[in-house]
């Protein structure tokens, strides 16, 4: 849920990061957390395993500059992919702005992208949202390993909507911001419909 | 869909830390905070210091996120109030509806004197709150003027 602060003129924001276990959604957080400059950014927060995986959830705060005169800040959130970790991605969801998508490219990954994209339906359902009604972006990442699925297969078989499609490589960068872009945008043009 | 925008006016701000500021006193707390179930904070007073109150916040709706749907398996409806005593400082939270109130107190206090004030301060913190949510309606006009104008080339600049 939005937050607006006119007090302080502050719209806040949430996105959160879904897709299966080991499909980069830490990997993207990190590599906003390492490209933005220090002012703009919060601590990234993860509470992930002793083997670094994510456990309950990363968290980072993004101040991205001011808009009608209020300033905008996202706060970023993954989920833990791995499938018994259910119960924390359901509290995870709880008053989402915008979800980013990010699916393995990997041909060995794609029964684990369709049962996590059915579980995000699933999930969003049971606290009062649809997946076609939020602002939504696909990101097919992973791109650069030998076995990929061509992404218009991929597109094709996890696209749910007309939503924005972008493939990347998060371990150097590649669509991440432009996924993120993507996301803040539908979030901002949600508000003026409000 | 459930996600229509929380919208807090500077008359109900005020309010906010107004309480925040007596309940401080009153249970000789470090800090006070009013963080939304979601994780953004409302409102703050007190010495946070170097705390980085954005992060607390998102832990702390977090944490109570996780023991709710622990009180969920094991039958409760909900903890109305989560404590964690460390060796010198301490955090108590208070569920109030969708808010959170935080209150960080060390030796100076103890845990009986700030649930004990919270109580109080916590029915004003659902009023106003109540309040703010009532007038969200009225506001909505003006808030739709801000930014039914926002255009494409402003939210391009943001990321420029």
């Amino acid at each position: 849920m939005t937050f607006i602060n006119y007090a302080s003129r502050e719209i806040n924001c949430k996105i959160v990061y879904y897709g299966p276990g080991l499909c980069g959604k830490t990997t993207n957080l990190q590599h906003i957390y390492d490209s933005t400059a220090p002012q703009a950014k919060g601590k990234l927060i993860s509470l992930a395993t002793e083997t670094d995986r994510t456990l309950f959830f990363d968290f980072m705060p993004l101040e991205l500059g001011t808009v009608r005169g209020f300033k905008t800040r996202f706060h970023l959130y993954t989920v833990p992919g791995q499938v018994y970790y259910d119960a924390s991605r359901k509290l995870i969801l709880k008053g989402v702005d915008g979800v980013v998508f990010v699916a393995d490219s990997q041909e060995e990954r794609m029964d684990a992208n369709i049962e996590s994209l059915y579980n995000l339906e699933e999930n969003l359902q049971t606290q009062g949202y649809e997946l076609d009604r939020l602002p939504y972006v696909l990101q097919l990442n992973k791109r650069d390993l030998p076995n990929v699925i061509p992404m218009d297969d991929l597109a094709h078989e996890l696209r749910r909507q007309q939503e924005p499609v972008f493939e990347a490589v998060a371990t150097n960068g590649l669509g991440v911001f432009d996924t993120l872009k993507a996301v803040a945008k539908q979030v901002l043009t949600e508000l003026r419909k409000t | 869909m459930s996600n229509s925008p929380f919208i807090l006016q500077e008359q109900e701000f005020q309010k906010l830390k107004t309480v925040l500021a007596r309940l401080c006193v009153e249970c000789a707390a470090r800090v006070v905070l009013l963080v939304d179930r979601d994780g953004q904070t409302i409102a703050f007073h007190g010495d946070i210091r170097d705390m980085d109150t954005t992060s607390f916040a998102s832990l702390a709706a977090g944490n109570v996120a996780a023991t709710s749907s622990m009180a969920k398996l094991i039958g409760e409806d909900t903890f109305p109030a989560v404590v964690h005593e460390g060796e010198r400082e301490s955090i108590f939270i208070s569920v109030i509806g969708r808010s959170l109130l935080v209150v960080v107190f060390d030796e100076r206090s103890t845990l009986g004197l700030v649930k004990l004030r919270t109580k109080r301060a916590s029915y004003e913190v659902a009023s106003i709150l109540e309040e703010a949510i009532r007038g969200e309606s009225a506001y909505a006009i003006a808030n739709n003027a801000v930014f039914a104008e926002i255009t494409d080339e402003d939210i391009d600049s943001l990321f420029n």
